[in-house]
């Protein structure tokens, strides 16, 4: 009993560490401006201010990057499902020359963010003309997190009785018909971890996003809110009030796919 | 049989494009790019051979930013993976609790990694920022200390976060292998007498080897890869006398006054080769035909 009291309160320390400097965010965001600079710094605002949250989201600047981060992320993971199911499903199901070679190469692309490529990522967009378009930056994050929805999919693919999809065959759906109506929602929740972990993953993004979106209307949400606090203005509320709103949905749907998540980043070395 | 290798190309063909468009071709303008020489506003004006890597080797900034690098590697990764096999053994006991643990631990890991950088830069702050308010309030430090300005701060400041950022993974990666381990081993190891330091030692160590090499594995190349922390945390600060590879290549490609393509194309091509050696490691390590599976 002491036992599981101790590590309760080792639970309690560790929860208080690593939440603390979130803590330390949103009390921020809710701090007026003259609070920000007060010698010696308080944790608690003197005076609540929510309202901050509210001009964050009646500022222009903030809808654009928002509406640039949810287009650029439900795109770009509706290409990595499109792209991913097939893919997967082809690989769980058959054994074909080329597969190890297939696999092989999706493994490798997983180990590369774009962040040692970027240079080369915007070298191919310069000489497209493609620099500071929707497109770029959408096909840089499906291309880089296909390789997460495979795993995952595959896995769970490869989890369904052959049987299961043969007796839809039989009932007169095609192999496509099988797969769109037999396996796909047999595998929805490694469907739903696919579109998940995409969303969250191109919502993050910020190096290629920072590198190509230079137009201050396309820039996302990563890149966008840097732009309260510069060597001219320091709006940390702000700053800490956008980042909030950024953060919060995102934890709640990691969360939900959390069980998944290291199966799918270490693909399948982890048992 | 040939019907068949056209079939597979329809099935694979999505991934396949994206894969050559948006993954190889740019390794291939980014070799290019090592080999030319390049204008101010980015237009190609012809090929010289290796020269860009020869200059590289000549920059005075090379030895810090190499040394930078295996610091912040080795200093992440090494912390990292020792707090993470404590912290999985905490949550790999039932407690009262443990699911608020867990979920805490999930917010590191699922924020923007350039907002909880500029949440740090906060945090530090000489003026008002909490640390330094701490600190000086339980007497640790006399005086508030500029931790992100000094010299001799930097590095450890941004090596904190870098370690703040890489404990939930880890600690995830630790506690599937943790999980994998069947409880009769260590009821046998009681049996024979084991202490719990002794049994974890002997028992769990050993057994958990597979996820800590994969734990180790990923983290270096995903902690050489960083960049939202080095970048934010730093960025007050002039010159290279701070940077890994990855920033100073950042710098030289886009930001600083030489804006050298094929410099920061050369430097590119250097860390790819380098994070390619760590996949090579990786795929030792996990056998890897059997991923996915």
């Amino acid at each position: 009993m002491t036992r599981r009291a101790a590590l309760s309160a080792a639970g309690f320390v560790l929860t208080c560490g690593v939440l603390t400097p979130y803590v330390v965010m949103l009390l921020t965001a809710l701090k007026p401006d003259a609070e920000l600079r007060t010698t010696p710094p308080r944790l608690l605002p003197l005076h609540w201010r929510p309202g901050n949250f509210l001009e964050v989201v009646a500022d222009p600047g903030f809808q654009d990057w928002l509406r640039v981060s949810l287009v650029v992320a439900a795109a770009s993971t509706a290409i990595v499902v499109l792209a991913a199911a097939p893919a997967a499903y082809y690989t769980a199901r058959h054994r074909f020359r080329g597969r190890t070679a297939f696999l092989f190469v999706v493994l490798v692309t997983q180990m590369f963010s774009p962040t040692a490529l970027v240079v080369g990522l915007y070298r191919e967009f310069f000489e497209l003309d493609l620099v500071n378009t929707y497109a770029a930056l959408i096909l840089t994050n499906a291309a880089f997190n296909l390789a997460f929805a495979i795993w995952i999919l595959r896995a769970f693919f490869a989890s369904i009785p052959k049987e299961v999809e043969e007796a839809a065959a039989v009932d007169g759906c095609g192999r496509l018909g099988a797969l769109v109506r037999v396996v796909l929602p047999l595998s929805l929740p490694g469907l739903v971890t696919a579109v998940i972990f995409a969303f969250i993953a191109a919502w993050n993004e910020y190096i290629v996003a920072l590198t190509l979106m230079t137009a201050p209307e396309r820039k996302p949400l990563t890149v966008g809110i840097t732009s309260y606090v510069t060597a001219y203005v320091q709006h940390w509320n702000h700053l800490f009030a956008a980042s909030v709103i950024a953060i919060v949905p995102v934890v709640v749907l990691f969360a939900l796919i959390e069980r998944h998540l290291v199966g799918g980043l270490t693909a399948g070395s982890v048992k | 049989m040939r019907g068949r290798r056209w079939e597979a190309l329809l099935w694979l063909g999505p991934s396949l494009a994206l894969i050559a468009g948006v993954v190889f071709y740019p390794a291939v303008a980014l070799v290019r790019a090592s080999l030319g020489r390049y204008s101010i506003t980015g237009v190609l004006s012809g090929f010289v051979g290796a020269e860009n890597y020869a200059r590289l080797l000549e920059q005075p900034a090379l030895p810090t930013v190499l040394a930078n690098t295996a610091v912040w590697v080795a200093a992440v990764v090494g912390v990292s993976v020792v707090v993470s096999l404590g912290l999985a053994q905490l949550l790999h006991q039932a407690f009262p609790g443990r699911w608020l643990v867990r979920a805490a631990l999930i917010v590191p890991w699922a924020a923007s990694l350039i907002m909880t950088a500029k949440l740090f830069v906060w945090i530090y702050d000489y003026y008002f920022g909490a640390l330094n308010h701490l600190l000086t309030s339980l007497g640790v430090l006399a005086g508030p200390v500029d931790w992100l300005g000094e010299d001799s701060t930097v590095m450890g400041a941004m090596i904190a976060v870098g370690i703040f950022v890489s404990l939930p993974f880890t600690t995830y990666v630790l506690l599937a292998g943790l999980a994998s381990i069947p409880g009769e081993v260590y009821e046998a190891a009681r049996v024979d007498g084991a202490s719990t330091w002794t049994a974890y030692r002997l028992v769990t160590l050993p057994l958990l080897k597979p996820a800590l090499l994969v734990a180790v594995v990923l983290n270096v190349i995903y902690v050489f890869n960083s960049f939202p922390i080095v970048w934010t945390l730093n960025d007050r600060n002039p010159g290279f006398g701070h940077d890994t590879m990855i920033t100073y290549m950042y710098k030289i490609a886009f930001k600083s006054a030489l804006r050298d393509v094929g410099l920061a194309a050369a430097l590119g091509v250097v860390n790819v080769a380098l994070i390619l050696l760590a996949v090579v490691v990786y795929l030792k390590t996990v056998r890897w035909e059997e991923a996915g599976a």
